[in-house]
């Protein structure tokens, strides 16, 4: 039984009057598997936040369909099982963190000492047992994502889904946020979250999908999308080396750049780097650094969303 | 059914916390000094005078509230977005917007019933009588309230608040004036014009039924029959609209 199981799903907005259309989400195909943490990427405006409202049942899809726990999204009741978190969550701010609880856990059917406990249990994973009778709208931004995510918990989720969790956050809460992701993942819930915060998701993700204008560009694991060989370039920093040994390496098919006594030598190839090495040895240069490039997560966002002008 | 209650109860603490009741301040003061001001005004007609005024503030202060705050019960939380988190529990969306209605309904009840008590302690003060028409009347409002409410919240699920807001006083205003309609279509030649003003005689709200304040006021009483058959028109039309308001936001994309 999968968590999550999208299949062609697809919503085409009408816009206004005019009967220009505008398609949000185009035939998305997707499998989760049960306990990973999934990252959906995609820039402002590529369907993430519509492909998460399908599944959430805000918007009705224009075409296909999705199933979460073996159950159709348009099923109410599988809401059972889900925990979820809006992008730049709103919530009543007249309540105070411990009624705002309340008041979650009342909808799940929930009651009694059973909630009770399980409030202390969420105040105190999302650090906020101080903050408990003070109304949300005192919150900082922060403050509201962490009390978000604690009502998101509040029904004991199997599949967890939170819409752009780390936005707005300072580096403090957005370290937070993860550490409350990877916790939920040790616990065996499965998580899939939209961001475009690249860095957080390479940390914490077992595999991303990456979409692009409403279409799903790719999907794997971060190092199956970035490729095997994913060292795009070496950067070697030497010192000691004459101009004619320079001269030499510069034959080598690689960029020098000279700083002082230090030369900085960038090479496209991976593969000639002991060719390179053995050249600045044999003239006792000696070397100062050697920093092999990765294909990053960011470059590979940016390859597939079109956006990379270099 | 549950989570209706539940979703009501929080809707009522959202009205009060959104200081709602503080009408009220200003229900009594009017209350007050409109009695002392007739007092001084007024010979012989003063007990009929209090009635009246009393039984139109509880009228206009119940109607204001119920338009709006209606409007907003489910526009804002559209515009706030905080109809985010409430979709994604297992609550069909009709049971929110019922809930949400019946909170605002226990909202009015309250306020009504305050201000019935504080309108009885003015009359009696006053030394007018109390008797059983002035709580008829009062019950009547109440019921023309939840008629406007439901009204609101059918808005309200595919407008905006202004547009809401507009629109629902408009049917107000147009419901207590419906009997003019169908008088000027029984009048007209033209049969095309008659039979829209007729059906739309129909179709809107009579609120004229629900306004028994003058009788109340003077003493004439109200057939057991009357209220009946106008409590009977005043649940199903409210019932029909909500159902309509149901169908029309269970429809609704969340964009």
């Amino acid at each position: 039984m999968k968590p999550l199981r999208i299949h062609g799903l697809t919503k085409e907005y009408r816009t206004g009057f005019s009967c220009r259309s505008v398609m949000a989400l185009d035939h998305l195909n997707l499998e989760i598997e049960e306990g990973e943490v999934f990252g959906f990427l995609g820039h402002n405006g590529a369907g993430k936040t519509t492909a998460i409202k399908l599944l959430m049942g805000f918007v009705y899809p224009t075409a296909g369909e999705a199933w979460i726990l073996d159950r159709s999204i348009r099923d109410v009741g599988v809401k059972q099982y889900i925990g979820f978190l809006p992008e730049s969550p709103f919530f009543y701010e007249y309540l105070t963190a411990e009624e705002f609880l309340l008041f979650y856990g009342q909808l799940f059917g929930m009651g009694g000492l059973r909630l009770a406990k399980k409030i202390d249990e969420l105040l105190e994973l999302v650090s906020m047992t101080d903050a408990r009778h003070r109304p949300l709208r005192k919150f900082s931004k922060g403050m509201l994502q962490r009390i978000g995510i604690a009502q998101a918990l509040i029904n004991d989720p199997k599949l967890v889904i939170l819409d752009e969790p780390m936005s707005g956050l300072d580096p403090i809460g957005r370290r937070d946020v993860r550490d409350i992701i990877l916790r939920l993942k040790q616990e065996g819930k499965t998580i899939f979250f939209s961001s475009h915060i690249l860095p957080d998701v390479e940390m914490i993700c077992d595999r991303v999908g990456i979409l692009v204008k409403g279409r799903l560009k790719a999907v794997g694991t971060v190092q199956e999308i970035a490729g095997a060989s994913s060292v795009t370039s070496i950067e070697l920093v030497v010192e000691g080396l004459s101009e004619g040994a320079l001269a030499g390496v510069e034959g080598l098919d690689t960029t020098l750049i000279r700083r002082g006594d230090h030369v900085l030598i960038k090479l496209d190839d991976e593969a000639r780097v002991n060719g390179l090495l053995e050249q600045i040895l044999k003239h006792k240069g000696r070397v100062v650094s050697l920093l092999p490039h990765k294909r990053s997560l960011e470059d590979l966002f940016l390859t597939e969303s079109g956006m990379n002008r270099t | 059914m549950k989570r209706i209650v539940v979703i009501a109860l929080n809707t009522f603490k959202e009205n009060l916390r959104d200081k709602i009741l503080f009408n009220l301040v200003f229900f009594g003061l009017m209350l007050i000094g409109s009695s002392v001001l007739l007092g001084s005004l007024t010979i012989g007609e003063q007990a009929k005078l209090m009635k009246d005024l009393g039984l139109a503030s509880i009228n206009i202060f119940g109607v204001l509230i119920a338009v709006f705050v209606g409007i907003g019960l489910v526009s804002k939380e559209i515009e706030k977005r905080t109809i985010y988190s409430i979709i994604a529990k297992p609550i069909p969306r009709y049971q929110f917007l019922l809930g949400r209605y019946s909170g605002l309904a226990l909202t009015l009840s309250v306020n009504i019933a305050i201000m019935a008590v504080g309108f009885a302690l003015v009359l009696l003060l006053g030394s007018v009588s109390l008797d059983i028409g002035l709580m008829k009347a009062i019950g009547l409002i109440f019921l023309e309230l939840l008629l406007i409410v439901a009204v609101a919240v059918m808005f309200s699920t595919f407008t905006t608040p202004t547009l809401s807001a507009t629109f629902t006083l408009a049917i107000y205003v147009i419901g207590h004036l419906t009997g003019d309609l169908k008088a000027f279509g029984d009048k007209l030649e033209n049969p095309l014009v008659s039979g829209v003003l007729n059906v739309l005689y129909y179709a809107l709200p009579n609120l004229a039924n629900f306004n028994v304040k003058s009788e109340a006021a003077h003493g004439i009483p109200i057939s057991g029959n009357y209220l009946l058959v106008t409590v009977s028109y005043g649940v199903a039309y409210a019932a029909s609209v909500m159902v309509a308001a149901c169908m029309i936001f269970q429809r609704r994309d969340f964009k």
